[in-house]
C-alpha cells in the first residue's frame, strides 16, 4: 500500500473526500445564512433546525407518499422554506426595527421548539434513509473507491452555490437585492416591494440550509439533533469568511471542510476543534474576516 | 436608590426564610444559577455585548473546583478560588478573542469559543468525559465548618450569591459602569471621548467570566458533581433564557429569572423534550411581546428602576 507522510493514501483521500463532502454542507450553510443576513440582518439559529426539516421532509416523502429522492430534491426545499416564509411573516417582520440580537434570540428559541418537538416525535436515535439507486455504488479510481453518491453530493452543492451567486451577482432580481442589501429605503422609492422581497430572501435561504438536509439524509442518518452542533461549526465559518462576498462563503465552506479531514488524518484529537482554532487565528488577524469587508 | 435597598431586603429575606418552606438544595441551584444570570447580565445588559458562550465559564470552573476537592484535597475556599482563577485565566483569552467583533458576531463567536472548549472538556482526561466528575467532597471551610451540613453549605452558598450581587451592583454604578453603558449606547462616542473600549469591554468580559466561574465552583460543591450538561450551548442558552425572562440590564431582573426558569425544569423534568419546547416558546415570546422582562415590567409599572 502507498503511503504519503506515513498515512496510507487509502485513508488521506477517503477523509478529504469526507472534507469536501462536510464542506459542501458547509458552505450551502453558510451561504444561506449570509443570503438571509445581508437582507434581513438577522443571524438565522434556525438554520440548523431548518437543515434538519429538510433531512426529516425527504424521509416522509420517501415513506409517507413513497416519492424518491429526486423528488425530495425539489419539495423538501419547497415546502421548509414555505415554513419559513410563515415564519418570517409571523415573526421576524416584527423585530426589523430593534436591535438585531433580537432576532438571534427569536430564531434561537424556534430552533428550541423545533428540535423538541422532532425529538419528541422521533426519539433522539436517526432514521435510515438509502442511496438513491441511479446513484448507488462506487467507482475504482484507482487510488481509492469513490462511492458516486458523495462525489454527486459535491459536485451538485458546488452547482447550486455557483448558481446562487450567479442570480445574486449577475441577474436583475440579483441587482434588486443588493441593493435593497445597501439601502431598501431608496429601492422602495423606485417601487419595488422590499418586504415581499425580504420575505421571499428567507425563504430562499430556508430552502438552501433544507437542500442540504436532503442531501445529508442518505449519508448521516435523519435525526432531530442533526443541525443542532452543525450549525455552530457554520458560524464559525461564517466568521472567519465574513459576510461580506458569497464566493467567499462558498470557498470557505470548502476549504474548512478539508481541512478539517487533513486534521482528521495527521492529528485526530483537533478533528473537532480545528475551525474553531482557525476561527480564533482569523479573529486576531483579521478581525472582518478572508473575505468581510472591514467596517 | 430608597426602593432598591428595599428589593434587596426583600431578596435577603427571601433567601434567608425559604428553606423552611422549600427543599434547600433546589433554592442552592436557583442562587448558583443567580449567580450565573448577573454575571451574564453584566456583559449584556449594561456593556450591550451578548456572549452565547457563558457555559464555558460555568462549566470549566465546575470541573476545576471539584478536581481540585476530590483529587487535590483542597479545601472548598481554594477549590473555589482556583475555579476562578482559571474562569477569569479563561475569560482573558476568549475575551481576547471574542471583542475585536460586536453585536451578532460576538455572540457566534463567544459560542464557537464554548463550543470548542466543550470538545476540549469531552476529550480531556481529568473530566471523567460523560460520566463527569461524581462525588465531590464538599469538605470544610477553612477546615473548620463541615459542609455536608446542608445548614453550613447553604449559608455559604447565600454569602458568596450575595457578595457576587453586591459586587456587580458596585461594578455597575462605578465610573466603570458609566462607561460600559456609554459603550452600549454609542461606542464611536465613547471611543471619541477618550475611552479606550477595547479595555473595558475585556474588563467586563473577565468579570463576567469570573463571577460565572464562582457560580460554577460554587454549584460543582453544592451538586458535588461536575458534568458536560454545565459546558453544554443549551447551558449558554438556558442563562440568555434566565436574564431574559428577568429583564435584560435590570438588577434585580436576572435572580427573578434564574428562579423562574429553575422552578419550571424542576416541575417539567419527568416530560423530557417538552422541556425544550417550552423554553423555545418562552424565547419566543419573550422577545416578541415581553422583550422587557419580569422585573423590567414591574419597574416600568412602579416608574422606578429595579
Amino acid at each position: 500500500m502507498t503511503e504519503i507522510f506515513g498515512v496510507p493514501t487509502q485513508a488521506l483521500f477517503g477523509q478529504l473526500l469526507i472534507g469536501l463532502i462536510n464542506g459542501s454542507f458547509y458552505a450551502l450553510l453558510s451561504l444561506g445564512l449570509a443570503v438571509i443576513f445581508g437582507l434581513l440582518n438577522i443571524i438565522n439559529f434556525t438554520h440548523g433546525a431548518q437543515y434538519m426539516m429538510g433531512a426529516f421532509a425527504a424521509w416522509f416523502l420517501l415513506n409517507k407518499l413513497g416519492l424518491g429522492y429526486w423528488w425530495a430534491l425539489l419539495v423538501a426545499p419547497v415546502i421548509v422554506g414555505i415554513t419559513g416564509v410563515i415564519i418570517e411573516r409571523l415573526m421576524l417582520a416584527r423585530l426589523y426595527k430593534l436591535d438585531h440580537l433580537y432576532g438571534l434570540l427569536l430564531t434561537f428559541g424556534l430552533a428550541l421548539i423545533i428540535q423538541g418537538l422532532f425529538r419528541h416525535e422521533f426519539g433522539s436515535s436517526g432514521l435510515p434513509y438509502p442511496i438513491p439507486q441511479e446513484l448507488a455504488g462506487g467507482t475504482n479510481l484507482g487510488f481509492m473507491v469513490l462511492p458516486i453518491y458523495r462525489a454527486w453530493v459535491v459536485v451538485f452543492s458546488l452547482a447550486v452555490c455557483l448558481a446562487t451567486w450567479f442570480v445574486i451577482e449577475k441577474t436583475k432580481l440579483g441587482s434588486y437585492l443588493r441593493a435593497a442589501t445597501e439601502n431598501p429605503e431608496l429601492v422602495r422609492a423606485f417601487g419595488v416591494n422590499v418586504p415581499r422581497m425580504i420575505t421571499l430572501t428567507y425563504g430562499f435561504g430556508v430552502g438552501l440550509a433544507a437542500l442540504a438536509g436532503v442531501m445529508a439524509a442518505p449519508i448521516y442518518t435523519v435525526g432531530p439533533l442533526m443541525g443542532a452542533d452543525l450549525i455552530i461549526v457554520v458560524f464559525a465559518v461564517v466568521v472567519i469568511g465574513g459576510m461580506g462576498s458569497i464566493l467567499g462563503s462558498v470557498v470557505t465552506g470548502f476549504a474548512l471542510g478539508l481541512i478539517e479531514g487533513l486534521t482528521k488524518v495527521f492529528y485526530p484529537e483537533a478533528s473537532n476543534t480545528v475551525i474553531f482554532i482557525i476561527m480564533a487565528i482569523v479573529l486576531m488577524i483579521r478581525p472582518s474576516g478572508l473575505f468581510g469587508a472591514a467596517k | 436608590m430608597k426602593h432598591q435597598r428595599i428589593a434587596f431586603l426583600l431578596m435577603v429575606a427571601f433567601f434567608a426564610l425559604a428553606p423552611v418552606m422549600i427543599y434547600p438544595l433546589f433554592l442552592m441551584k436557583v442562587m448558583c444559577f443567580a449567580l450565573f444570570a448577573c454575571a451574564f447580565n453584566l456583559l449584556i445588559g449594561y456593556g450591550g455585548l451578548l456572549s452565547f458562550g457563558h457555559a464555558m465559564f460555568l462549566g470549566i470552573a465546575g470541573y476545576i473546583s471539584a478536581h481540585a476537592a476530590k483529587v487535590w484535597g483542597f479545601n472548598p475556599e481554594f477549590a473555589i478560588l482556583a475555579a476562578v482563577g482559571v474562569a477569569v485565566l479563561l475569560g482573558l483569552a476568549a475575551g481576547l478573542i471574542a471583542i475585536r467583533r460586536q453585536g451578532i458576531y460576538f455572540a457566534m463567536i463567544t459560542l464557537a469559543l464554548a463550543q470548542m472548549v466543550y470538545f476540549f472538556c469531552v476529550q480531556a482526561p481529568f473530566t471523567g468525559g460523560e460520566d463527569g466528575i461524581q462525588a465531590v467532597p464538599r469538605g470544610r471551610l477553612f477546615g473548620l465548618v463541615d459542609l455536608s451540613q446542608v445548614f453550613n453549605m447553604y449559608v455559604l452558598v447565600l454569602a458568596i450569591f450575595l457578595g457576587g450581587f453586591l459586587l456587580i451592583y458596585r461594578v455597575v454604578h462605578s465610573p466603570f459602569g458609566q462607561v460600559l453603558k456609554a459603550i452600549r449606547e454609542n461606542e464611536p462616542r465613547a471611543i471619541s471621548l477618550g475611552y479606550d473600549t477595547d479595555r473595558y469591554k475585556l474588563l467586563a468580559f473577565v468579570l463576567s467570566a469570573a463571577l460565572a466561574g464562582l457560580a460554577g465552583g460554587t454549584k460543582a460543591l453544592v451538586f458535588q458533581l461536575a458534568s458536560l450538561t454545565d459546558v453544554h450551548w443549551t447551558m449558554s442558552g438556558e442563562v440568555v433564557l434566565m436574564t431574559l425572562v428577568g429583564g435584560l440590564g435590570t438588577v434585580f431582573g436576572p435572580v427573578a429569572g434564574a428562579l423562574v426558569i429553575v422552578a419550571m425544569a424542576n416541575y417539567l423534568a419527568q416530560l423530557g423534550a417538552w422541556v425544550t419546547v417550552v423554553q423555545g416558546i418562552i424565547f419566543v415570546i419573550c422577545v416578541l411581546t415581553f422583550r422587557r422582562g419580569v422585573v423590567g415590567e414591574l419597574a416600568s409599572f412602579l416608574k422606578k428602576p429595579l
